[in-house]
């Protein structure tokens, strides 16, 4: 079963991506910034990371930079799901090592979409 | 001890001067020559043999009339940072080397007045000099046991030998260079060094006699209470006394500026202005030290002693009557140091004036214009290298024959009021613009008559004839003109009665014949310059005013002869390079002959260089009114110069201030960006979620469960009240701020609108089971619009619950009124702002800089809002951190 763990603070969005993962057969774990997502990527090796930008306390690049130092998680992709979307901020993003760069507000048919083609490629 | 004993110490003294003056001249840039220690101790050239020996002997004969010779330059000292300054500021500009120079310059070049001024140092200055060869004679005879020696010819006179090395030590260190305004860097340390010797020699002897032939100070004092003329020798005594005091105070304090060898020490040879500084507090105090003791031995040796006459030599003899040969060796060696650098400095000063002064200008010119400058640069030296071996000389010869009636203080006496005669073109000419040349002329030379006659006269007779009838009874006996007692004045002693009647007459002179005759226009262009010396320093070179016709080929050629063509070529590439001139430029203007009259001032003096420049060029008489002019449009240079410099300054500080302004408008810009994105990013996030739930329900293959359903369709009211209440915030903001929206003022009890707010927000605390305490039940009623105040209160409460802990969160609401203020305050105890946020919390655009860590919570508009709502009630907002945790928002409102 492929995993993905989705961290982001808007709880309304949260459930609508959880819902849709979970039907797409995901095992989904939910993370309300990125210290809750790195204290689940102690025991959880997933497939992705979705990520949020602008969190509380530990913020979307930060985790980023913390996931690719870790070696563990050397497999897993990572992608930002952020309302910034800027060309500069998807320059940034993509700089500091995102897989991908999806822009809020999304379809949820083609984010799983998206994923799934970076899964398997 | 031996006469060769004692000339082998003298020889060997003398060797190690050389040696010091030698390591100066060597290492001419070292710090330890080029300091203000040196330069104060070389001023320390005023304290002679006369102050070695000749202030005890007054001391002993009529107590403290000692003091006011020292107590003039005590006095001067502090006027140096004014006076001193504007004098060395002047002399380094126009490469003046001497006081006469100075002098000549400062009235127009005048060749005349050079030359008097150098015949009236020499008058007096050559007798001074006997005097320093007597004091060295006669210690030399005491401290030598031979008491039968007495010198029958010149060739066994030690005194003769002495002054013959010091003619050479002053011959050979003083005319290094041709240019005289060059620094004698080995002389000087040379005499720094022997004021120090003199000094420390002299505090050995004061102490000897205090301490350890008496019992101190008090035993000497009390010893002494006991002789009869006790009293006066300790007090003024009387008014009479008092004129003599003054006068004596007054002539030294000329003396310090005027006398050659002072010049010489503080003008010529200063290296740096700012060592002024330093000399004015560091001479009185070398002066005070040096006369510590002066009355102790003075009287020591009046009780041990007492023999008057030998009262000058009190400070040799009483070691050498206790049987300490090698302390009064050395106290020997202090009086011969006062000696060495009196008559080294002296000599070096005279002798630069006798060349540049009296000599060259009358009747040499012709020859340098015809020879080489090699020659003629050997010839100046050889000249100046003669003067010295002459003065000594003559000095010498007046000494073997007037020794008998040279006493040490009183020939000192003359001399000072010989040189005084400066003092009024000197000092009323460096700040009056009328004095003029005629007036310093004949007031020097009136003013020297009546020394003469008063002085001078009455001296040479009495020395010559042995009869005392002239002084007693005056000139063709009429008692008025008794030469001591000038029209009755008989208090007086004869040094201070001869400078009180000479001064008068000399300063009436100076003033009547300066406002009689005008001066030409040269004169009135220097006076102008040197008493308004810091602004034409400014201008330089052109400050001089000049007309004429002439060539610079012509001007090149008369350079050359006296510095070669070398260093011609040099100066002048150096002088076109600086205005902007053509290489090859034909015609000299007035910057070009004033900037050659100083290259040659230093070399031959300036009244010589004016002659000289003026041989080869077309001058042309400008009137006064075109000198007048011509200044004045230098002055109004400038004026406007420092006006220009105003408006560059003003315009400096505009562009800062504009910078400044744009900076902020940058930053505002930023801001703005921010602000904008981070609403966008706002208005997203609902929007966001209700594209999706949207999505997800229209999804008709999909059988979701009913209660999920039912959230998401519950998410998406929630996400639209969201949305709207962002949006409304928004343009409320923007109507606030815009001055748009209406109060609504009405009289309202602000202890029940505050129970509103709270009652609004009650739900959100009892969530987070935070406390809200209100406990002030005053009733005040104030004029305000009601829902905006509520508006501001539901912010800052919510505010504070958000940054409050559960359950020990508290929050305290309270108000005061007082002076026409009503203040309403929100207390918490969260986790505060940090401290650096502060000043920016109700900034419209300002989002916390850590909005990385922590989620901007809202719009970021609600504290601007607020401010705006409360400025626009004329009132203002304020926020601070409290002492132990959480922060306090505040507002006050002005009632009627």
């Amino acid at each position: 079963m492929k995993k993905i763990v989705i961290v982001d603070d808007e709880p309304n969005i949260v459930m609508t991506l959880e819902y849709t993962f979970k039907k797409h057969n995901f095992e989904v774990y939910i993370a309300r910034d990125g210290s809750e997502a790195l204290e689940i990527l102690e025991s959880v090796i997933p497939d992705v990371v979705m990520l949020d930008i602008m969190m509380p306390k530990v913020d979307g690049y930060q985790t980023l930079k913390l996931i690719k130092e870790n070696n563990k998680l050397r497999n897993t992709k990572v992608v930002f799901l952020t309302a910034k979307n800027k060309d500069s901020d998807i320059e940034k993003g993509l700089k500091l090592g995102a897989d991908r760069y999806l822009t809020k507000p999304f379809s949820v048919k083609k984010i799983v979409s998206e994923i799934n083609e970076l899964i398997s490629s | 001890m031996s006469n060769y004993g004692l000339f082998l110490i003298i020889i060997a003294y003398l060797a190690s001067l050389f040696g010091i003056a030698f390591f100066a001249e060597k290492n001419a840039k070292s710090k330890w020559v080029n300091n203000s220690v040196v330069y104060t101790l070389s001023l320390a050239v005023y304290c002679t043999a006369w102050t070695y020996y000749g202030s005890i002997g007054i001391a002993a004969n009529s107590g403290i009339n000692f003091l006011p010779i020292y107590l003039g330059p005590v006095i001067a000292a502090p006027l140096w940072i004014v006076l001193l300054r504007k004098v060395i500021r002047i002399s380094k500009q126009h490469k003046i080397s001497s006081i006469a120079d100075f002098l000549s310059l400062r009235y127009g070049n005048n060749r005349f007045l050079g030359a008097l001024v150098t015949l009236v140092c020499l008058l007096g200055i050559v007798p001074y000099i006997s005097l320093q060869l007597k004091a060295v004679s006669e210690t030399f005879q005491i401290l030598s046991d031979d008491t039968s020696y007495v010198s029958t010819s010149v060739y066994d006179d030690s005194t003769f030998y002495i002054a013959v090395l010091l003619a050479l030590f002053a011959a050979f260190f003083g005319t290094q260079t041709t240019d005289a305004s060059e620094k004698h860097k080995g002389i000087v340390v040379s005499i720094a060094f022997e004021s120090i010797l003199k000094l420390i020699f002299f505090l050995c002897v004061g102490i000897y006699v205090t301490y350890f032939l008496f019992n101190g100070t008090e035993d000497i004092y009390s010893k002494m209470s006991q002789a009869s003329n006790f009293k006066e020798l300790t007090s003024v005594n009387g008014f009479e006394n008092g004129f003599i005091w003054l006068y004596t105070i007054l002539l030294s304090f000329f003396a310090i500026f005027l006398l050659p060898r002072q010049f010489q020490v503080s003008v010529v040879e200063n290296i740096r202005e700012r060592h002024l500084k330093n000399a004015i507090w560091m001479f009185p105090l070398y002066l005070l030290l040096f006369n510590v003791f002066v009355i102790f031995v003075a009287w020591g040796g009046n009780l041990s002693i007492g023999n008057l006459d030998q009262a000058e030599y009190y400070a040799l003899l009483l070691p050498l009557q206790n049987g300490n040969t090698f302390l009064s060796v050395l106290v020997f060696l202090g009086g011969l140091s006062a000696v060495i650098s009196m008559v080294v400095v002296s000599t070096l000063a005279l002798s630069t004036m006798v060349s540049n002064n009296l000599i060259i200008p009358y009747g040499f010119l012709d020859r340098f214009l015809e020879s080489h400058p090699e020659r003629n640069n050997k010839f100046i030296k050889n000249m100046r290298r003669v003067s010295i071996f002459l003065i000594i000389i003559v000095a010498y010869v007046f000494y073997v024959n007037f020794s008998y009636e040279l006493s040490l203080y009183s020939i000192g006496l003359i001399a000072f009021v010989i040189i005084a005669q400066l003092a009024p073109a000197f000092f009323v000419g460096l700040f009056w613009n009328r004095g003029s040349s005629r007036g310093a002329i004949i007031g020097i030379i009136m003013g020297f008559a009546v020394v003469t006659y008063t002085l001078i006269l009455p001296f040479s007779i009495q020395a010559f004839t042995g009869s005392s009838h002239f002084t007693d009874y005056g000139l063709a006996s009429i008692s008025a003109l008794r030469p001591h007692a000038l029209f009755g004045i008989d208090f007086l002693s004869p040094p201070t009665h001869a400078f009180f009647w000479s001064i008068i007459v000399n300063v009436m002179c100076y003033l009547v014949f300066s406002l009689l005759y005008k001066g030409n226009y040269r004169e009135r262009n220097y006076a102008e310059m040197f008493i308004d010396s810091n602004n034409y320093s400014d201008l330089q070179d052109s400050a001089l005013v000049w007309k004429g016709e002439a060539y610079v080929a012509e001007i090149k050629k008369v350079l050359n002869k006296f510095l070669g063509e070398r260093r011609t070529d040099r100066a002048l590439s150096l002088f076109f390079r600086k205005y902007n001139l053509a290489p090859d430029t034909q015609m000299a203007d007035a910057r070009l002959i004033n900037f050659s009259e100083k290259l040659l001032t230093g070399s031959i003096g300036s009244a010589s260089a004016k002659i000289l420049i003026a041989s080869v060029v077309k001058e042309e008489e400008v009137s006064l009114v075109e000198v007048l002019k011509i200044l004045e449009e230098s002055k109004e240079t400038i004026a406007s110069n420092k006006l220009l410099r105003d408006k560059s300054k003003e315009l400096t500080q505009l562009t800062s201030k504009l910078k400044e302004a744009n900076e902020e408008l940058i930053e505002k810009d930023k801001q703005k960006d921010e602000f904008l994105d981070s609403v966008a990013h706002e208005l997203k996030t609902p929007i966001t979620g209700i594209r999706a739930a949207t999505e997800l329900l229209m999804d008709e293959s999909d059988d979701m469960p009913t209660e999920i359903r039912e959230q998401f369709l519950k998410n998406m009211l929630q996400d639209s009240d969201r949305l709207s209440r962002l949006i409304h915030n928004i343009l409320d903001f923007e109507k606030l701020s815009k001055g748009r929206a209406q109060l609504n003022l009405k009289k309202h009890n602000i202890r029940e609108t505050l129970e509103k707010a709270i009652f609004s927000m009650s739900y959100l605390a009892d969530r987070k089971d935070i406390e809200i305490i209100h406990s002030n039940t005053s009733d005040f009623h104030a004029k305000y619009d009601e829902d905006r105040i509520m508006q501001v209160l539901t912010n800052l409460i919510s505010n504070a619950l958000k940054f409050c802990q559960p359950k020990t969160g508290k929050i305290i609401v309270d108000y005061k009124y007082d002076k026409g203020l009503l203040e309403v305050i929100i207390k918490d105890n969260g986790k505060g702002i940090p401290e650096q946020d502060l000043p920016f919390v109700f900034d419209k655009f300002y989002q916390s800089k850590n909005q990385n860590i922590i989620k901007p919570q809202g719009s970021g508009l609600g504290l601007a809002i607020s401010k705006t709502i409360i400025e626009n009630h004329d009132g203002n907002i304020w926020v601070k951190n409290n002492q132990k945790s959480g922060v306090t928002f505040g507002f006050q409102l002005p009632f009627e």
